[in-house]
């Protein structure tokens, strides 16, 4: 029997390479996208585990919205990448530095 | 298992705006470029009649409905029609700089509206799933609105680190939600504020959700130390989405904020105060203080921005209901002064502070008006800014954290510089090159015009706005 505390124990560490990974990586935006979706599906675990010991259903029709708007934010956020790779000739985030926020 | 019919009537808005989005956007591809005005004219249409109609079926009870995911209260009414108001006045200014800059597009104008639709769910939504499908919509839309002028690297730069930042505050925001949701075993936010205080001890899962919550929260607004995106983005967008971005979107995340943590998490006040208090005077420092040192007049506003969101995030901490009144009123007077501020900056396509320089003589009015947001903003009476300000600041009075209300009079003080900066470059700084013209259109002359007086008007008047968020929480209560 696996107990609920694994599957958290897991998404908590998907999430903190998800948000580790987009602070520490320098290289590539691809990498960045990857990150974003290793977040959400660590938040998609947390559901699904916690759907799935409560015995609440209302759980899992979230994690099937997250899905779909991941879906959607990936395709949006690859669109930006290809438009910020016509104008740069470069997906390095060291090359992003025009501005200084 | 019984099934019940929801009560569609309270979302014929919404359904309205949909189907106009949809036919605009067909009829949108059959237009050419030179007919493409009738495109803004049918957005305007569509923002005008779904105001409209939420004014028609207006409510001045809490109605829940949709198994409690939505929930229709004089807040979310009075929030409804002020954002389709600020869309239409946000388009109007648009329409004649989208045409010089060549962006003259139907997206815009669709993208715009679909943002409205999130906005108009995100401020009716009473469950997570609501919110965060609201939210998405929203943030969807302006990710690309922000990488619109697709030759310009500023631009594709400033959509992608937004997009980075804002899929990052998302799943924060999901991660905060995934926690309470095991805690408490539900979405909608009425039964998990039940469940919450039925629990007599606060565990430490629901306050570790609750952070990740408010850093979800924070990024959304803009507030400090999550604000890196703003500044970026208001200058690389095009002047007409960081319009959009300044002043609608901050009604939004308003409606976000209270929904979360006043619907939901009414009971953990005690714990987001705290946070909420690092956030807000953080942003008020950061903001007021880093403004000073910006050329750029667009990156000035953001940091502006940052400090005034400071200021709403006082009103929110205080927790009682004459705070939210105060936040409503003052982010309901903010977006009235961004879009007049940025309406001036669309007008004269001003980059750089020294674009304003000698205004006064090329278009006395136009600098009146600038001299009225600017006064607004940094809070000078007459003008409704003030009157944001004092409500704030006494309402964080009456629950004995003067402290805090010192802290915010002192940056605002240091804040008026930057404004009175700009009113010096109006009117004492010559003019060094006399080749650029201002012309205004006539609608846009008019609508300026309004919008500087109406400033100047809910400051001598301030009950006039006043009564309407009274109205809005006094009766949801």
């Amino acid at each position: 029997m696996v107990a609920l505390s694994d599957y958290l124990i897991l998404s908590a560490i998907l999430f903190s390479l998800g948000v580790g990974g987009i602070f520490l990586n320098r290289k590539n935006i691809i990498v960045l996208l990857m990150c974003v979706e290793l977040i959400l599906l660590a938040v998609n675990t947390n559901f699904i585990a916690f759907s799935h010991y409560l015995s609440d259903i209302s759980g899992q029709v979230f994690v099937f919205f997250i899905l779909t708007v991941a879906a959607a934010e990936a395709a949006i956020g690859l669109a930006i990448l290809v438009v910020l790779f016509r104008n740069l000739r470069s997906i390095s985030v060291d090359d992003i530095h025009t501005m200084n926020g | 298992m019984n099934f019940e019919l929801p009560n569609f009537s309270l979302i014929i808005p919404e359904i309205f705006l949909l189907t106009m989005i949809c036919a605009i956007l067909l009829l949108d591809l059959f237009l050419t470029d030179k007919q493409r005005i009738v495109t803004y004219y049918l957005s305007q249409l569509a923002l005008v009649v779904t105001a409209s109609l939420v004014f028609f079926y207006h409510t001045s009870v809490v109605i829940v409905d949709f198994s409690g995911h939505f929930i229709q209260d004089p807040l979310s009414d009075l929030l409804k029609i002020f954002l389709c108001g600020i869309v239409v006045v946000v388009f109007l200014y648009s329409k004649d700089y989208l045409k010089q800059v060549n962006l003259l597009k139907g997206e815009f104008f669709i993208l715009g509206l679909f943002g409205v639709l999130g906005m108009l769910i995100m401020i009716s939504a009473h469950s997570f799933l609501m919110l965060y499908l609201g939210l998405e919509l929203l943030s969807l839309s302006l990710y690309a609105l922000v990488a619109l002028n697709r030759d310009s690297q500023l631009a594709s730069e400033a959509a992608m680190k937004y997009f980075i930042l804002g899929a990052l505050a998302s799943g924060l925001l999901l991660y905060g939600m995934s926690m309470l949701y095991g805690m408490t075993g539900s979405l909608e936010l009425a039964s998990i504020s039940e469940q919450i205080s039925k629990s007599d001890n606060n565990s430490i899962v629901l306050i570790f959700g609750l952070v990740f919550i408010i850093v979800g929260i924070g990024f959304k607004l803009g507030a400090v130390p999550f604000h890196m995106w703003v500044p970026d983005v208001y200058e690389g967008a095009p002047t007409a989405v960081t319009l959009y971005i300044g002043s609608a979107t901050k009604i939004a995340a308003l409606a976000l904020a209270l929904r979360l943590l006043v619907d939901g998490l009414i009971e953990l006040h005690h714990d987001w105060q705290g946070m909420l208090v690092v956030l807000a005077v953080l942003s008020l420092a950061v903001g007021n203080i880093v403004a000073i040192a910006q050329t750029n007049i667009k990156r000035m506003l953001a940091y502006s921005t940052i400090s005034h969101i400071g200021f709403v995030l006082l009103a929110i901490l205080a927790g009682t209901i004459d705070g939210y009144i105060a936040a409503t009123f003052y982010t309901l007077a903010y977006t009235i002064m961004a879009v007049g501020a940025f309406g001036v900056v669309i007008i004269l396509n001003a980059e750089n502070l020294t674009d304003f320089q000698g205004l006064n003589e090329q278009h006395p009015w136009l600098a009146l008006m600038m001299l009225l947001f600017m006064f607004s903003m940094a809070g000078v009476p007459p003008t409704v800014g003030f009157y944001a300000k004092l409500m704030v600041i006494s309402a964080i009075i009456s629950v004995d954290l003067t402290w805090l209300a010192v802290i915010a009079v002192l940056f605002s003080v240091i804040g008026v510089f930057y404004y009175l900066r700009i009113v010096k470059i109006m009117y004492f700084d010559k003019l060094e090159d006399c080749t650029q013209v201002v012309k205004l259109a006539t609608d846009m002359k008019w609508s300026i015009s309004l919008n500087g007086l109406a400033i100047l008007a809910l400051g001598l008047y301030p009950s006039a706005l006043m009564v309407l968020c009274t109205q809005a929480f006094v009766m949801s209560s």
